[in-house]
């Protein structure tokens, strides 16, 4: 399967005066796929979402989101693409539908429109109970399915999440995950999503890169990576394990 | 411009419904009833005098009653208006976390900055208009006079150097909502300047003008060393937006002054000729003589903004 490549890097780097961030990273996601983006925290991989985001300026390279410059053209790429920050905050004396109302009239939607799709989107993360609960008063979980309905409100071709389980309750990640999952499947949503979580990385990522040090140190399938590393077994390795080779190796 | 527009009304929203918009608009409007009462009891007996008052309208505001006049009031506690709409509107949303957020929306990023601006000078322009009808529906009242139409412009021009004036106090709380991360030092580092450009910059410019040109105490001293020694210091003195606003309306709320100048030295014989003509200036000419206080003032106004404005559209925002 061939698809369209929705995000392309070549050489992709961010230096800070000495230190270099993101070092040549070239990267590539399909249209349609979910890309598990791992890698210890200080890797670079905000930084390389932000680049793609045009909101931090790379010191060097290319890159095209959906086709555009990241940086001459960030509003539209960011019309086209959800990003979900590590620990997203909120306005904690607005409920959730007027957290949803602000980000969608920022999103240029009409009211009329957005009341509906609010609605619908409550109905998807399953808060439909809670919307004019103050977000002050949400739980972890609830606070970041929220945040997952309120970048879904543009309704875009590609989501970024970052961390999106991190400190959630088993039972919370697991719902997140299952919703990652859908939206991938039902709304043929791209999802790049950077996680510590292997194990459900593993479960929901067609394909995975592993960065280490600013650097791609491996890019392709579980299966193709497992070959790779530990050559064609009966076994079937798991991703952590992968990983773990791959960390020890650097 | 919907970008602008949904974080200006959201700004307005916000500021709004604090508490501390709250209460300071209840302590302004406190004081500056106060003192226009003591002002206007000071001037019905004036009224009721041989000697009447001109403009009556404009006493009201300009008039010290007790301690302050409504003008000096602004002039020394308005700027706590805008350094308390200000100081934190870039870092809590930093501290929040939803900073990245907003700038993560297909909006411009100078929406947000410019939304915050204007919303902060439109609550301050709300308070001062508002002040200003309040205590002009009292001196009705209390004073019987009616404004007339010279003195309302008076007013209008009044307001709108107010408004810049505290508009700037606010574009310096916003620079360092930007520059400091924490908000507790930009609250500080906001109320340290304020409190050094408003009481130590006047105390600074006796310094300067002494060392400068000293006047001798005890010899009778050259008028041209006594006149070089206030120049400078009026001149230092201008440092501080706060000198620098009140001569900017000197002439504007007391049609009677001729120059901003608190000092002029004249022969005994021009003292006389002036004394005989004791009219009033038109407003014409007494906005080009405060022309150059006023453009003064809207500059740093700008420049404050812009500032702030390029640091925040070059920052890496990352939470």
């Amino acid at each position: 399967m061939e698809a369209d490549k929705i995000i392309e890097t070549i050489n992709l780097t961010k230096t800070y005066g000495h230190q270099t961030a993101v070092n040549s990273l070239s990267l590539e996601v399909r249209e349609g796929e979910v890309f598990g983006f791992l890698g210890p925290n200080g890797a670079g991989k905000t930084t390389t979402l932000l680049m793609l985001l045009g909101l931090s300026r790379p010191s060097g390279g290319y890159s095209r989101v959906c086709g555009l410059d990241p940086l001459r053209m960030a509003r539209e790429v960011k019309r086209l693409v959800g990003y979900l920050p590590e620990n997203v905050g909120f306005y904690s004396d607005l409920n959730a539908v007027e957290s949803l109302e602000y980000v969608a009239t920022l999103n240029g939607i009409e009211r009329t429109e957005a009341s509906k799709k609010i609605h619908d989107l409550l109905e998807l993360i399953g808060l439909s109970q809670d919307g004019r609960k103050k977000v002050g008063a949400f739980s972890r979980g609830m606070k970041q399915r929220l945040g997952i309905a309120e970048v879904l409100i543009r309704d875009p071709k590609v989501l970024f999440l970052d961390e999106p389980t991190i400190g959630l309750d088993p039972d919370g990640a697991l719902r997140l995950i299952d919703l990652i999952q859908s939206l991938n499947r039902d709304r043929n949503i791209t999802v790049l999503v950077s996680s510590h979580n292997l194990y459900q990385v593993q479960k929901i990522s067609h394909r995975v890169g592993i960065m280490i040090d600013g650097k791609m140190v491996a890019e392709g399938s579980v299966e193709s990576l497992a070959e790779e590393k530990f050559g064609v077994g009966d076994k079937e390795y798991s991703l952590e394990e992968i990983y773990m080779k791959y960390f020890q190796e650097v | 411009m919907h970008g602008l527009y949904t974080v200006f009304s959201k700004e307005l929203r916000d500021h709004f419904s604090s508490y501390r918009f709250v209460i300071l608009f209840a302590l302004i409007a406190m004081v500056s009833f106060i003192t226009s009462y003591m002002a206007g009891v000071h001037m019905k007996g004036n009224l009721e005098a041989l000697a009447k008052t001109r403009f009556p309208f404009l006493t009201l505001f300009s008039t010290p009653g007790a301690v302050l006049s409504m003008v000096q009031f602004v002039a020394f506690f308005g700027p706590l208006i805008g350094l308390v709409l200000g100081f934190d509107s870039i870092n809590r949303e930093r501290a929040d976390g939803t900073l990245i957020k907003l700038v993560s929306q297909p909006i411009y990023r100078d929406a947000v900055i410019n939304g915050k601006f204007l919303a902060g000078v439109a609550t301050i322009s709300i308070i001062l208009v508002s002040i200003v009808l309040v205590i002009s529906g009292f001196g009705l009242a209390l004073v019987g006079a009616v404004p007339e139409i010279e003195e309302i412009w008076r007013l209008f021009i009044f307001l709108l150097i107010s408004i810049f004036y505290i508009s700037f106090w606010l574009g310096v709380a916003i620079l360092f909502s930007i520059s400091f991360k924490s908000i507790a030092t930009s609250a500080l580092a906001s109320v340290a300047l304020w409190i050094f450009l408003s009481f130590f910059v006047s105390l600074g410019a006796d310094v300067v003008a002494n060392t400068v040109a000293p006047v001798d105490k005890s010899r009778e001293a050259e008028p041209a060393t006594i006149m070089k020694n206030v120049r400078i210091k009026e001149m230092a003195s201008l440092c501080s937006p706060m000198v620098l606003y009140t001569d900017a309306i000197a002439t504007i709320v007391d049609p009677m002054r001729k120059t901003t100048r608190s000092f002029v030295l004249m022969g005994p014989m021009e003292q006389v000729l002036s004394s005989r003509f004791q009219n009033p200036l038109p407003l014409g000419q007494s906005l080009i003589v405060v022309l150059p206080y006023v453009i003064a003032l809207i500059a740093i106004t700008l420049i404050c903004f812009a500032i702030s404005y390029l640091i925040f559209m070059l920052q890496e925002i990352r939470t």
